[in-house]
């Protein structure tokens, strides 16, 4: 499973990716291999707040709905419209334009507690 | 159903290997997609696919009796059944509910073989063991003429299914064999073994369902992969499996079929013989029947574009709830949402509008005929 260094990682298996005091935000190689085919992604709101570990955005397979929780408390400053029209970015390019969401955290310092790549890397054996 | 999966079939060590991912279905550890429920999908609809379906229970019966007491306890024909010939039938319990949905073969005159639901395989043997005719005779080990056994332990059973099955079936079985006739049922030699192959299946393509002793199940599922190989063929999941039937509306039992539900409110009732004179459950079916069924299963298409339909979901009518998902998928052929749902009546007819609830937004939903797919 590809585990890229410089990102950070929720138990949840959403990817963070740190762009000055924004965060970018989509789910990981190994979450996107477990659930395959996503074939529906719903997008959380553009200028809406977010509570940490809340319901944030829904990805969805054609067996399941799985549901993605916010990294940090904080707004929404942008979101993928890409994947409306094509889900399996997030198949094919998870990292890159299979991206869901930006969000401007409220406390940069809530971000502490999430996983570097080797800590994930443990977690997902 | 419990998720205290112990049971495995004798392919769980191939399904492994293949890196299947494994789930706990109906008692069992079940593969339910190898690689990508689509891709096995599309290669059922155009090419060919293997799945294991040994979860699935084989119970025989057998002796001079045994046809007329099947009349009895299933609600097809029995007497219409030809030697080597299968139907679709319902066990149903004394309120005509539905305790399982199978195929019955008449393999000989006076034996049958009744393909269930492996969640059921208990709870129909019991059943059936405890209706059978007349009074134990220990000498013969028969009931009245009729010896029932659960022969499931005993067989493993693979669904072979495609477009691609005639080309497949002459690779396996040699020039000059030809395929059983639709619902039809036949043994035939691979190697030492000898298969009853059946011309059934759950996806709405041509395909094959085959049963053979447990013990060769590695041997015969990888010697049809490998000869199907250059055809395109995959071996499939229970992922799969519920997309295709889901887009044929094939039932699945414990989803859209359950003791809560008779076959009538399913849709059904082509494989129920109101006219034989007894079976358990006719007198409640008839009395429904005339009085009308308080709800009836449909078939939708999500109109525009929406998450996927799903289980449980509550359908709207004119703003008014009338209903719940009993199943609902993206389907991987049409590349919209479909389901089924028990509506209240009177029904909302083909061309009619519903609404699905998804995560608290209604979605609106088409009432289409059944198939929901068809070939083109």
């Amino acid at each position: 499973m590809n585990v890229p260094e410089d990102l950070l990682y929720t138990e949840s298996h959403e990817w963070v990716r740190r762009e000055g005091d924004l965060i970018r935000v989509g789910i990981t190689d190994h979450a996107q291999a477990e659930l395959t085919d996503v074939v529906y992604v719903e997008l959380p709101k553009k200028d809406a707040a977010y509570e940490a570990s809340g319901t944030i955005a829904v990805v969805e397979s054609v067996k399941a709905a799985s549901d993605i929780y916010a990294p940090a408390k904080g707004t929404v400053t942008e979101v993928n419209h890409a994947l409306e029209s094509n889900p399996a970015l997030i198949n094919t390019d998870p990292y890159g334009e299979g991206w869901i969401y930006i969000l401007k955290p409220e406390d940069p310092a809530a971000l502490d507690n999430l996983k570097d790549a080797a800590a994930y890397k443990t977690a997902i054996g | 159903m419990s998720d205290a999966a112990t049971k495995t079939t004798p392919l769980y060590d191939e399904h492994v290997k293949l890196r299947a991912k494994i789930i706990p279905f109906g008692g069992w550890l079940m593969p339910v997609q190898y690689n990508s429920i689509m891709e096995e999908h599309l290669a059922v609809r155009n090419a060919v696919g293997v799945f294991d379906i040994s979860h699935m229970g084989e119970l025989v019966a057998s002796g001079p009796e045994a046809g007329a007491w099947l009349d009895t306890v299933l609600t097809n024909n029995v007497g219409k059944l030809e030697v080597g010939t299968g139907h679709y039938t319902f066990l149903l319990n004394d309120e005509a509910g539905i305790i399982d949905d199978l195929i019955l073969y008449r393999i000989e005159e006076e034996k049958f073989l009744l393909v269930v639901n492996a969640s059921r395989i208990e709870d129909d043997f019991e059943w059936l063991r405890s209706h059978l005719p007349g009074t134990a005779s220990p000498a013969t080990g028969t009931n009245g003429g009729v010896a029932l056994e659960d022969q499931s332990d005993r067989f493993a059973g693979l669904a072979v299914q495609g477009p691609k099955i005639g080309e497949l079936f002459t690779a396996l079985f040699g020039q000059g064999k030809e395929l059983p006739a639709r619902n039809q049922i036949a043994q035939f030699d691979l190697g030492p073994t000898a298969l009853w192959v059946a011309r059934t299946g759950y996806t709405g393509e041509d395909g094959i369902e085959v049963f053979f002793p447990a013990a060769e199940a590695p041997r015969v599922w990888n010697e049809i992969l490998e000869k199907g190989n250059s055809l395109g063929i995959r071996p499939c999941g229970l992922g799969a499996r519920d997309t295709l039937r889901l887009e044929m509306c094939y039932p699945l039992n414990g989803s859209d079929l359950s003791p809560e539900h008779n076959p009538l409110e399913a849709g059904l009732g082509f494989f129920v013989d109101l006219s034989k004179p007894k079976f358990t459950g006719r007198e409640i079916l008839l009395r429904e029947k005339e009085a009308g069924l308080s709800r009836r299963l449909v078939t939708f298409k999500m109109k525009g574009k929406s998450p996927p339909p799903r289980p449980h979901y509550r359908v709207f009518r004119d703003g008014t709830e009338a209903g719940e998902l009993t199943s609902g998928t993206l389907s991987p052929s049409l590349n919209y949402g479909i389901g089924m749902a028990y509506l209240k009546t009177p029904a909302p007819k083909p061309g009619e509008e519903i609404e699905v609830e998804i995560r608290g937004q209604k979605f609106p939903a088409l009432i289409e005929k059944k198939p929901l797919y068809k070939k083109s």
